[in-house]
């Protein structure tokens, strides 16, 4: 039998480490977690030449050995064959960016100090030539003593010569594991570095790069942050604009199909369970993977052309106010995506106390989950015109939804930092990588995957909620002249609920949803479809949504809810990743805290305004 | 040739670090600094500053481009090529 080979794909970030990745193992690839830390861990599948296994682990990107973050840690510890759950790899890939020789060799040396089989990727080896660098890999692999391989890892150049010289490199073992050297001055590394460098460097033609030309357009001091506010102000329009006719079509499909089921089943309590409570339920929130996929669209393509790092850099000194840096601009806005991914990618900042504001503050950023809540009622009292010519209504809502979030979240830091996490201010230091088109196969499986994991939470917490709710909701019966909603027991606990938020505008229906979307925001659409389609008149008849909640609440209401989620900390997912990243219950207990009581507060005050204006 | 701190380094012009005070730099903050190919006799240009008060700058060193804040770039002396 053949055995796997294990082989680590390392280097610093930006050398393009992930793209070798993707383009070496395809498709073939898992996401897990290292034990006992919160670090993903991939693995992906290749062959060599000789057709021998290979079970690729794409390690954290790191700028050396002497890790910082828990990230990098995670990489030395592999490659010293020190990491849980992982055995040492047999070989290194060492993936270097040939236009940053200087600095990437530095790490490299480090990596090929430590004895393992080795190979070097020259990668992206087309934008060194782009920026008139001429160089040559025979005399950077005599000067480093290990293999190297010109690659372009995103149209796939070099890569069967890569695998070929990783077989090669397999059979010498060239030293014992080198956990005993001594660690190198890093000044006298680096110094090392520039001068293999400068031997590989056969010739530089200065040229105008052309990131330094795109740079001083989206960098510029004036029409930098107005490209920017654009940016975003067009990823939030397109977000309705681009999903209504596929959000139709889907909406369309999801009645038809419930209709259709509740013509062909008998009457009875399992026809009510999946018409009221899975067609209704479920599929009022699958009608929003459009939105959803739209809004992770603009995300991947904005973060793979290096521009995500450019909107730090702009936002650093207006973060760096509300106590914060640049470095939480990222995790803020992929909690835009979600807050679970955005508070784990808090690990890359380096001070502890910038980190816990931006943990705290993150569930503030409009995620995700509360687009199709947003959608639903915008959908159902905002018209859809156009506020002013070219700009829509609805489009502009959801703005005002996204902003009120974005600033409360920097006055909340702001606060948090003077009053719960005093202390100074972080460090902002990072690179700018080069501007690269984005790929379309790298966006692709990256919306696959959120597509996927929309769709299994759709399938599994949404699914069972609502399962919960609808029997919740359904017994005890009402008899003639009773609403099934209030008689029930789901009803008497909303009765419950409905004295404490009453005052802020809140009718029976929400208060009965306030509780099963703690599981999830999505699940407040799936439960106020589940309610409605079991108060329903015809029976099995199911209309649309908005149709209904037009006709039940007032815009004061409606406005009311809008601004409890822009707060309210709804989703266990969250609370529990913030157990696991601050490792005490104290904090989620105290952002929990906070953003009831602003959501309360943010609701009360929208609704008693609303009112005074005669909206009630 | 005139020593100045790379905080002064007007956009577009090149210099060449003289030395860095590392005693001004907390410990995480110069590992950065390191780890990005600050160091003596490396060649900076500072490229762009940020929209609100200059800061943070992006500067160029060696080959690659990196966003720093103005009070650690105050650290770094550096001397404008003529």
């Amino acid at each position: 039998m053949i055995q796997t080979v294990s082989v680590a794909v390392v280097g610093n970030p930006n050398a393009g480490k992930s793209a070798l990745f993707n383009a070496l193992t395809g498709a073939r690839q898992k996401v897990g977690n290292y034990p006992g830390v919160t670090v993903e861990r991939h693995v992906g599948r290749t062959e060599l030449p000789s057709g021998r296994p290979v079970e690729l682990i794409d390690l954290p990107g790191t700028y050396s050995l002497a890790a910082a973050s828990p990230d990098e840690a995670v990489t030395r510890d592999v490659l010293l064959g020190r990491q849980a759950g992982e055995r040492l790899p047999e070989a290194i890939v060492i993936v270097i960016d040939a236009s940053n020789l200087d600095n990437h060799l530095r790490f490299a040396l480090q990596l090929i100090a430590l004895g393992r089989p080795t190979v070097v990727a020259l990668n992206m080896i087309d934008l060194a030539k782009r920026d008139g660098l001429e160089l040559d890999a025979s005399r950077l692999s005599e000067e480093l003593g290990v293999p190297v391989v010109e690659t372009v890892a995103v149209r796939k150049r070099g890569l069967k010569d890569l695998l070929e010289a990783l077989e090669s490199q397999l059979d010498h073992q060239r030293a014992v594991p080198g956990e005993a050297l001594p660690p190198p001055d890093p000044l006298d590394l680096h110094r090392r570095a520039r001068e293999v460098a400068a031997t590989a460097i056969v010739s530089e033609t200065p040229v105008r790069r052309v990131t330094h030309q795109i740079d001083s357009v989206l960098l510029h001091p004036v029409a930098g942050p107005l490209l920017l506010a654009a940016i975003m102000f067009i990823m939030f329009q397109a977000v309705f604009a681009w999903s209504a006719v596929p959000a139709d079509a889907l909406e369309a499909a999801v009645v038809a199909a419930g209709n259709w089921v509740g013509g062909v089943m008998p009457d009875g309590a399992l026809r009510s369970l999946i018409v009221d409570g899975i067609f209704a339920g479920v599929g009022a929130v699958i009608v929003f993977l459009p939105q959803i996929l739209i809004l992770f669209l603009f995300i991947l393509v904005l973060e793979s052309s290096g521009y995500m790092v450019r909107a730090a850099f702009i936002m650093d000194r207006l973060m760096s106010n509300a106590g914060l840096s640049g470095r939480s601009f990222i995790p803020l806005l992929s909690s835009f995506a979600c807050a679970v991914p955005g508070i784990m990618a808090t690990r890359t900042i380096d001070n502890e106390k910038d980190r816990l504001t931006t943990i705290l503050v993150a569930p503030l950023m409009t995620c995700s989950a509360r687009l199709p809540v947003y959608a639903l009622i915008i959908a159902a009292f905002i018209p859809a015109r156009d506020a002013v010519p070219g700009v829509g209504l609805q489009g502009l809502v959801l703005f005002i939804l996204y902003v009120s979030g974005i600033l409360s979240a920097l006055v909340a830091a702001l606060v948090i930092r003077r009053t719960k996490v005093r202390g100074s201010g972080g460090l902002f230091m990072m690179e700018l990588p080069k501007y690269q088109m984005p790929r379309l196969k790298d966006v692709a499986i990256g919306l696959f995957q959120r597509a996927m994991i929309f769709l299994k939470r759709a399938g599994t917490i949404i699914l069972g909620t609502t399962i919960i709710l609808w029997a919740l909701a359904s017994y005890p019966q009402a008899g003639p002249a009773e609403k099934q909603s209030e008689v029930s027991i789901a009803g008497k606990i909303g009765s419950a609920i409905e004295v404490v938020v009453k005052p802020i505008g809140f009718n029976h229906d929400i208060a009965l949803a306030l509780l099963p979307t703690m599981a999830a925001r999505e699940v407040a659409v799936s439960a106020i479809a589940t309610v409605y389609a079991l108060d329903s008149e015809e029976e099995g008849q199911l209309q649309t949504l908005e149709q209904r909640l037009a006709g039940q609440w007032s815009l004061a209401t409606a406005l009311a809810f809008l601004a409890w989620f822009v707060f309210a900390p709804q989703c266990i997912s969250t609370i529990a990743i913030t157990r696991r990243e601050t490792n005490s219950w104290r904090w989620p207990g105290f952002m929990v805290g906070y953003l009831f009581a602003l959501a309360y507060l943010a609701a009360g005050i929208t609704y008693w305004t609303a009112v005074a204006f005669g909206l009630g | 040739m005139t020593v100045t701190c790379l905080e002064a380094l007007k956009v577009g012009v090149r210099a060449r670090i003289e030395g860095i005070d590392w005693d001004l730099l907390d410990s995480s903050c110069a590992g950065r600094l390191r780890d990005f190919g600050f160091d003596e006799g490396v060649t900076v240009e500072s490229l762009h500053q940020g929209p609100f008060g200059g800061d943070p700058m992006a500067v160029r060193v060696g080959r690659m481009v990196v966003a720093i804040r103005r009070s650690h770039a105050r650290a770094i002396r550096v001397i404008p090529a003529a």
